[in-house]
């Protein structure tokens, strides 16, 4: 990330720094000169006025100024009762795509993409898993071919989540077949309005269908919107992921947040299903939710004093398995009621969460937090080869070119 | 509900420092390993550089008693740093259970001011066992100490920490009018230091009886029980910044030899089997370091949640410290399971630690009432 995104400078460098008052005084500016009737007239002015992710640039949406004025603006602009631009709706582009844009993207990009990915007027996904690739991304083999300043894409993905509504995906695909696998990948943007795009709903365990498949046949894109150079794409990719899994591990919660709180209001609620075996697990199971939410407490304050730990491929770690335990005994604790299931009708989320509906479904939802953004396993090797320096397997399919790969 | 500071103050990263230099100058694993069945288990002359040269031995005590004024942040440092070397000292009996329910005591300043200074140390005198929160005298335990009239003491106190090595001991026991705490002379007349084999070779217990024993009341029924529950609590909440520099020691010694040792032609480390065990252990101590930062932090502040605090550090902090030294012999594979090599000294220091002032178990019972998740009725 470049000093700007990590809240430690002001982006040019060279004016005072922007303090908590400069940022008040500018979202007073904005209520004044703007109505807030106009939902989407009002989140231009407050992208161009600098509130929209205050240490973006100025021009892009920010200030240059530290992450953590990001919550005054939010906060006053909350209690003015200013409409905010829905960011459960838009969390693959505010979350991935925006932080990708702005450390790797052309000016010109920046432009084009940024604002009405803040506003919401355009949603993003992300074309990256494949059938054949999951946590072996860059085994990817969905092909782009160049033709003058067009590529010609054809291939499958999969596990996108909003594809059916999105405007743009961030794609990753094979442009150099004769490059070892990490060398040959280069980074898109791609149309989701063009005619080879076909989007299929994928109908997971909960009965619901949050994700798709995406088949990509003769789809057209500018080169104009690669991201980064050609065969580059795969150091591109890794900015985007690295931004999903604080995405997922990194959300701040109370004491009793989370899975925890839902497990123990049951148990407050409904004395008449308590157990002696439960007992025992669900205080082992409170420690550990106490625990993890401290321990994310602590990679917040490190980070406050900019000094960011490795704690975040643990969190999602932890976020994943007390989860699973804690969702699971919540079934267990409802007994006949927990033979039952709210609803198994195929239908589209237009968000995830994970804490709703009923107790079957969290604990069947539950299941994808330890395989999306990064299985638990990718993550174990993430924190004993980089955290801990233990040195990796042997390889045999780094060296060689991608076309040679046994598939 | 205010927000824990759970990180360490500069103040605190120096002392640190002080500490662990002082500790790898003085006791590498070799020398605690040699002392261990040698005839003085505690080495004196490192707890005079600690206690009297860096003043650990008052960091909690105010400067108008003769300590640093700092607080159990600070000590909770010096106890990570203990745990981390399995060092033999009489820190956690003296500066820490004996120093806070001094603390607590008005009749006390004289004493305080010699522990703070290091001159003398001092053990509190009920089982290592005993949890807090549990009452006085504490259920479950033996404790049988009575004061006549005279305040002369007679009774039997088991498994207590850090007596051999005390010049006095507190002694909490059931006086005429209610509960006190009463300092004894170890060299007094009808006291019994009877020493015991302890599976932790590097914090010897032993058991108390008393016959008769002159005594001076420090605390009557007004301030003693609060005073050992204070330390009770105290002492539990920074056992886990111990425990956390135990899980540490076993987490980075363990790596490193995974990094060195070769079998089937490549480093041990590089398997995924044995890595992602280790991935699991540096998650275990990430949690273990935030829960014990959060007791030390609620302790030093003292918070209304502290008692919360504490149990959650305990249940978490009493289990992770096991599995990281049980995981370290494992996976040193033989070389694990030997005399000669250090880890068994970690190992039998978290199994004790796991006992001492509560079980996880225990701990988590208490969080049934402190969190308000009851048990099942009948």
């Amino acid at each position: 990330m470049t000093t700007t995104a990590k809240g430690t400078a002001p982006a040019g460098g060279t004016g005072p720094a922007v303090t908590a008052e400069d940022v008040r005084r500018r979202v007073r500016a904005l209520l004044d000169a703007h109505g807030t009737a106009d939902r989407t007239a009002f989140l231009r002015a407050r992208f161009d006025a600098g509130l929209a992710w205050v240490h973006f640039p100025e021009g892009l949406g920010g200030l240059g100024a530290p992450r953590g004025l990001q919550a005054v603006a939010d906060a006053e602009l909350a209690a003015a009762g200013a409409p905010d631009n829905n960011p459960r709706a838009n969390g693959i582009g505010l979350g991935m795509a925006a932080p990708t844009l702005l450390r790797f993207g052309t000016p010109e990009q920046q432009a084009r993409f940024l604002r009405p990915l803040w506003t919401g007027e355009e949603t993003w996904c992300q074309l990256f898993s494949e059938p054949g690739a999951g946590s072996d991304l860059a085994a990817l083999g969905t092909r782009a071919v160049l033709d003058g300043d067009t590529w010609t894409v054809d291939g499958q993905k999969v596990w996108t989540s909003g594809a059916h509504t999105a405007r743009w995906a961030i794609l990753v695909a094979r442009t150099d077949p004769d490059a070892p696998k990490h060398r040959g990948i280069t980074y898109f943007v791609c149309d989701m309005t063009d005619p080879g795009v076909e989007v299929r709903p994928l109908r997971q365990i909960t009965g619901e269908a949050e994700f798709n498949e995406v088949f990509l046949t003769g789809v057209r894109i500018p080169d104009a919107h690669r991201i980064g150079e050609a065969g580059d794409g795969w150091r591109v990719a890794q900015t985007t992921l690295n931004n999903e899994r604080v995405a997922i591990g990194g959300q701040r919660t109370p004491r009793e947040g989370g899975m925890i709180g839902t497990v123990a209001a049951t148990w407050r609620d409904r004395p008449e299903l308590r157990t002696h075996d439960l007992h025992q697990r669900l205080l082992h199971g409170w420690v550990e939710a106490e625990v993890a939410r401290l321990t994310g407490e602590r990679l917040r304050q490190q980070l406050a004093v900019g000094q960011p730990g490795p704690e975040g491929a643990a969190m999602k770690l932890a976020f994943a398995r007390l989860a699973q335990h804690l969702s699971g005994l919540e079934v267990e604790l409802l007994g006949e009621e927990g033979l039952g299931y709210g609803d198994w009708t195929m239908v589209r989320p237009d968000h995830v969460d994970f804490l709703g509906r009923d107790a079957g479904y969290r604990y069947l939802r539950a299941k994808g937090n330890s395989i999306e953004g990064g299985t638990s396993e990718i993550l174990r090797n993430i924190i004993a080869e980089r955290v801990l320096g233990l040195p990796a397997e042997p390889r045999t399919d780094k060296d060689v070119p991608w076309k040679e790969l046994p598939r | 509900m205010t927000t824990p500071d759970l990180l360490y103050s500069e103040v605190e990263e120096d002392l640190r420092a002080s500490v662990r230099a002082l500790l790898a100058d003085r006791c590498p694993p070799a020398a605690v390993l040699a002392r261990a069945e040698g005839p003085a288990p505690y080495d004196g002359k490192l707890w005079h550089a600690l206690a009297r040269e860096l003043g650990a031995a008052g960091l909690q005590v105010p400067e108008e008693h003769g300590g640093a004024g700092a607080t159990l942040r600070e000590t909770a440092v010096v106890l990570e740093e203990l745990g981390r070397a399995a060092a033999p000292t009489p820190f956690l009996g003296s500066a820490v259970l004996a120093t806070t329910a001094l603390l607590a005591c008005a009749g006390g300043a004289e004493l305080l001011a010699e522990l703070a200074a290091g001159e003398r140390t001092a053990a509190l005198a009920v089982p290592l066992a005993a949890a807090p929160g549990t009452g006085f005298p504490w259920a479950g335990l033996p404790q049988t100490v009575r004061a006549d009239g005279a305040g002369a003491l007679t009774g039997r106190v088991a498994a207590v920490a850090d007596a051999a090595a005390a010049d006095v001991l507190l002694v909490p026991a059931a006086g005429p009018d209610g509960p006190g705490l009463y300092a004894v002379e170890a060299d007094a007349a009808g006291l019994a230091v009877a020493p015991r084999t302890s599976l932790d070779l590097t914090r010897p217990l032993a058991d108390l009886a008393l016959h008769g024993v002159p005594a001076r009341r420090l605390a009557g029924p007004a301030e003693a029980p609060a005073a050992v529950e204070r330390a009770l609590l105290t002492g539990a909440g920074l056992l886990a910044s111990e425990q956390l520099g135990i899980a540490e020691w076993c987490l980075a010694t363990t790596t490193a030899y995974l990094k060195e040792r070769r079998q089937f032609g490549r480093p041990v480390g590089s398997f995924q089997a044995v890595k992602h065990r280790l991935a699991d252990l540096w998650l275990e101590a990430a949690g273990a370091r935030a829960a014990a930062r959060g007791a030390a932090d609620a302790l030093a502040r003292g918070a209304e949640d502290a008692p919360l605090a504490v149990a959650v550090a305990q249940a978490y902090c009493g289990d992770a410290a096991v599995r990281a030294a049980e995981e370290c012999v494992q996976l040193h594979g033989g070389i694990g399971m030997t005399w000669e090599h250090p880890a068994h000294l970690y190992l039998k220091r978290a199994k004790a630690d796991q006992i001492a002032l509560g079980t996880p178990g225990r701990h988590r019972a208490a969080l049934a009432v402190l969190a308000d998740l009851p048990a099942p009725t009948g």
